[in-house]
């Protein structure tokens, strides 16, 4: 026995030497063997590759635009865009600038924004980690966080700039943000920037957002350890620019309790507007505003300057100091500019009843266009920036924008400044209708009103029988 | 100039590129790299200390409310904001309270905390030498004919707009202002945006798609890379300034065409900066023209430092190297930095902007520019381009400045980077915390200075950045030169191997450089 075992052990059996030899034969073939990149197409010679790089023809930079397009020809203001702005030669009242609290022509913010250029120049030279932070942004900011009530505010050089860059720092690839369909470009610029992933509700209807947030607290369960660290939000305008009524907020931030997501507030449209102070819509509705993750408005519709804010709690604003793309990389908002809002905030709060008088002449403007034959006003009685649509569309969008231009053009003879609202028809997610729009603001008078009605209401007359 | 396409690239040049990047000594490589671990490891030590509460946690926290909603912030994102930054944090944001020209006055700031926070004392640091701010020209004054004109439109019009460009904020003050940009840039038609970053991030995606190609360089600027992102089209990465890697990758892209379904591609656009401002570089612009030409692709130029600062006339890069604007098809730049002002235009053929004045998303969703901004600006290029009489003393002056600046630096054994006519200049730091102790040293010294650390620079190369000024008289430039010279004795700076003068002794590099070969 010990024996044999002894003789299988010193000769291997002659299959293993047969198969030890194969793959040494196998190995030596691959050493040897050309090495083949996925890409390369490894039949091309040098030649096809001179002649592909001849024959490629690109597209045109820009596509034709044909000379006569209906938007390429601006509306062209001579001198300030005041009350009585002069457009295109004409002397009209202004129902077309966002000029809400009517600061653009204050003999104050205009003294103020003088006094900072006297000391400051105009430019900062550089972004505001680079000596580009002035003791006039210093100064604005803790003043727009006292206005708020909240803890810290961080203030941007360019209103569309703010909350496309406040999204991004907060929410990344792989979280989720449920945003109204009537959100605004610069909101979903800031969308398309975070790379997370969107859905949207129907436009200011709750139940459909709570069917959103329940699916996603089902697909939640079924992965929990990935939901632990998926962060949520909701993003939604205070007044939508677009559809011009007021958000639910209340029920939003019950919501928000119920499914754990963090509310971001976009109030351009309602900051300076609603509220006894003018706080917005937090006040407007006697929310908290601490159950308000992030707010961000921009500086250019009340409070006539440039730039936007975002204020909120220190925990959450502090952050977009180092990750906010808008606030890093790019120049700081320039002084005088800076001045100007800070002397517009003065006269925010030392006339409360600003507020009252604007919505007065709000809910005035908005009876005045009821009963415009052909369109109907798009926009709640509180809304400074109503929409004038078609009752009946003909079909086609360019038509429509025709007869509308008729009748701002029609308006403006009449010495009516009016405008149509403009959206990027290709970009937009959810395209609104084409529309006039109308803005009220608080310099305009009880005669002016009933004259722009009365102009409205001829122009539909005859344009749109 | 592999493919062997032109006789020889140098012919292109009218004047020679001299550009250096010195390499990093690899002492100072590892002694960084060592840096870094220690300050990793205290930096858990100390998460592990606020964790369980030894030592007092000043960062802001989550109201009780949301306690339990998932974090908004993962610990790792910010682990070094936490304990590397937040060490040296008084570098950055010092505020200013007076003109941010040649000399400026910052507030005094004090933390007693460690910068976690400042409180200012109310004093301020009078006529502190600005050496951070990019006011190339000079033309950051509060005195002046641009400060009158600007005073002027201020109580004529007003400061703010409240309108986009395509409803009724377009004054007359901007078709001026557009006029008057394209006569100075030499091209057809202009359009002038409000925000400089705003510009490349809304209009790149108006001229590009999906199935169009982009090349950007490696050290583009965050709003080229945001623009091109947000543009949807593949985008490709060529090294920084490399000839040789653009041409492979726009060869690939022809011969190749779309990955995966191989379909030609619509448009391939080049996207370079002018003078990239981290490095101190100056874009390979007379090969980047021939090579757009053979290939047919379009070229995007930013020209956010270099417009007005290079240039026999001022008119940026084109002008450096004496080439037709009209081979650029995209000219875009800011206001910021030359002019004084803030905004950016775009430049180029007629039927470009015609294009972007209804499809750029600025025109359509964000207000027009404020009125004395443009005012600022109309006064500056005028002055500039010489029509209201004024000389162009200052461009002659940016140039000897910066020339005289980056000569003594590098006799004085420095590691600067870029070309040496660049008015930025980045001096070499490497390790951590002479970070924070340039800019200290500096600041005690009365000389503001601009660090750079991670993530703007790779980790290991971290800097200092001055930006030299037509403002700055040549007494300025020898105090902050010899300011400079004794930091860099104190906090053995002068890493440079090559062509050094004097100080030989006094440096322990040259002692192992010795040693080594």
């Amino acid at each position: 026995m010990n024996i044999d075992r002894e003789s299988s052990e010193s000769e291997a059996p002659a299959y293993h030497l047969i198969l030890e030899g194969i793959l040494i034969l196998w190995i030596i073939r691959l050493l040897f063997s050309k090495t083949y990149k996925l890409q390369e197409r490894s039949d091309l010679t040098e030649k096809e590759k001179e002649e592909l790089i001849e024959e490629w023809q690109p597209e045109p930079l820009v596509p034709l635009v044909s000379k006569d397009h209906p938007s390429l020809n601006y509306d062209v203001v001579t001198g300030p865009p005041s009350h009585k702005i002069i457009v295109n030669g004409k002397e009209c009242v202004n129902f077309a600038s966002f000029n809400f609290l009517g600061l653009l022509e204050s003999e104050r913010v205009k003294l103020k924004a003088l006094s900072s250029l006297k000391k400051y120049g105009v430019g900062t030279c550089g972004p505001r980690g680079f000596y580009g932070t002035f003791d006039v942004h210093l100064e604005l900011e803790e003043r727009l966080a006292k206005f708020m009530r909240t803890e810290e505010a961080i203030i941007y050089s360019y209103g569309f700039a703010t909350i496309a860059s406040a999204i991004p720092a907060y929410s990344k690839r792989g979280d989720i943000i449920f945003v109204d369909e009537a959100a605004c470009f610069s909101i979903q610029k800031g969308l398309q920037a975070s790379r997370s992933f969107i859905k949207y509700f129907k436009h200011n209807d709750m139940e459909d957002l709570e069917r959103l947030l329940k699916e996603q607290e089902i697909e939640d369960q079924k992965n929990p350890r990935k939901a632990k660290v998926i962060r949520r939000f909701i993003v939604i305008e205070g007044l939508y620019i677009n559809t011009a009524d007021l958000c639910p907020l209340p029920e939003l931030v019950k919501l928000k309790y119920k499914y754990k997501v963090r509310i971001f507030l976009e109030e351009s449209m309602s900051f300076g507007v609603l509220g006894e102070h003018g706080r917005g819509v937090t006040e407007h509705f006697g929310v908290n505003i601490d159950d308000i993750d992030l707010i961000s408005a921009n500086m250019e519709n009340a409070l006539a300057s440039i730039g936007g804010f975002c204020c909120g709690r220190s925990f959450v604003i502090d952050h977009q100091r180092l990750s906010g793309q808008g606030y890093c990389f790019s120049a700081s908002l320039p002084p005088m500019l800076a001045s100007a809002a800070i002397e517009a905030l003065n006269i925010m709060e030392e006339d409360p009843g600003l507020f009252r008088v604007l919505r007065d002449k709000c809910k005035h403007v908005h009876k005045a266009l009821q009963g415009t034959p052909g369109l109907k006003v798009v926009g709640e009685p509180l809304a400074p920036a109503l929409h004038l649509q078609l009752e009946n569309s003909s079909g086609s969008r360019t038509d429509d924008l025709k007869l509308l231009r008729a009748i701002v053009d029609y308006s403006l003879d009449r010495q009516i400044a009016l405008t149509l609202a403009r959206y990027l028809d290709k970009e937009e997610r959810f395209l609104p209708p084409p529309s006039i729009r109308v803005v009220v603001t608080v310099e305009q008078t009880q005669e002016e009103i009933e004259r722009a009605a009365q102009c409205i209401r001829q122009a539909a007359e005859k344009i749109l029988k | 100039c592999e493919y062997g396409h032109h006789a020889s690239c140098t012919s292109l040049y009218k004047k020679p590129f001299v550009e250096s990047f010195e390499e990093t000594p690899l002492l100072v490589a590892v002694l960084t790299y060592m840096g870094y671990g220690i300050l990793t490891i205290f930096g858990y030590l100390r998460d592990f200390l606020r964790d369980w509460k030894f030592e007092k946690c000043h960062l802001a926290r989550e109201r009780e409310e949301q306690k339990d909603f998932v974090p908004l912030y993962q610990d790792f994102e910010n682990f070094y904001t936490r304990n590397l930054y937040m060490r040296i944090r008084d570098n950055w944001n010092r505020p200013i309270c007076s003109v941010p020209g040649a000399k400026m006055d910052l507030l005094e700031r004090v933390t007693p905390d460690y910068n976690w926070t400042f409180e200012h004392t109310g004093n301020v640091l009078k006529d502190v030498i600005n050496m951070g701010s990019y006011n190339y020209l000079g033309f950051a004054e509060n005195t002046g004919t641009c400060a009158d004109a600007a005073s002027e439109c201020t109580v004529k019009y007003g400061v703010g707009v409240s309108s986009t460009r395509q409803e009724i904020g377009n004054l007359d003050k901007h078709e001026e202002l557009e006029i008057l940009v394209a006569r100075f840039l030499g091209v057809e038609s202009s359009m002038a945006f409000g925000m400089g970053f705003a510009t490349n991030s809304m209009n790149i995606p108006a001229l590009t798609g999906k199935g169009c190609l982009i090349l950007s360089d490696e050290l583009n600027h965050a709003s080229l890379v945001l623009g091109a992102r947000l543009s949807g089209s593949t985008i490709r990465v060529f090294k920084h300034n490399n000839m040789q890697s653009l041409e492979k990758l726009l060869r690939d892209a022809i011969v190749h065409g779309q990955p995966r379904t191989h379909r030609p591609w619509k448009k391939i656009l080049i996207l370079v900066e002018g003078i990239y401002s981290m490095e101190g570089s100056i874009v390979r612009l007379p090969e980047v023209i021939a090579l757009k030409k053979k290939y047919k692709a379009y070229l995007y130029l930013d020209e956010a430092h270099s417009i007005g600062a290079l240039g026999p006339r001022g008119r940026g890069v084109v002008d450096y190297f004496g080439l037709d604007p009209s081979d650029v098809d995209i000219m875009m730049g800011t206001f910021t930095k030359s002019f004084g002002a803030a905004g950016g235009y775009i430049g180029g053929k007629k039927e470009l902007i015609d294009y972007l004045r209804l499809h750029s998303h600025s025109t359509v969703y964000a207000t027009s520019m404020s009125p004395p901004i443009i005012q600022q600006i109309i006064t500056s290029m005028k002055c500039i381009m010489g029509e209201d009489g004024s000389t162009l003393g200052e461009l002659c002056q940016l140039s000897e400045n910066t020339t005289y600046f980056r000569r003594r630096l590098h006799e004085m054994g420095f590691i600067i980077y870029g070309n040496n006519d660049s008015p930025v200049v980045p001096l070499m730091l490497y390790m951590p915390a002479k970070i924070g102790a340039f800019g200290r040293e500096m600041l005690k010294r009365n000389i503001g200075t601009v660090v750079v650390g991670f993530p703007a620079t790779p980790i290991i190369e971290s800097r200092a950045r001055f930006c030299v000024s037509a403002a700055h008289t040549r007494e300025m430039l020898d105090k902050a030169l010899n300011a400079i010279s004794e930091v860099g004795d104190l906090l053995q700076l002068k890493y440079s191997r090559k062509n050094r003068h004097g100080n030989e002794g006094s440096d322990s590099f040259s002692f192992l450089e010795s040693h080594q070969d």
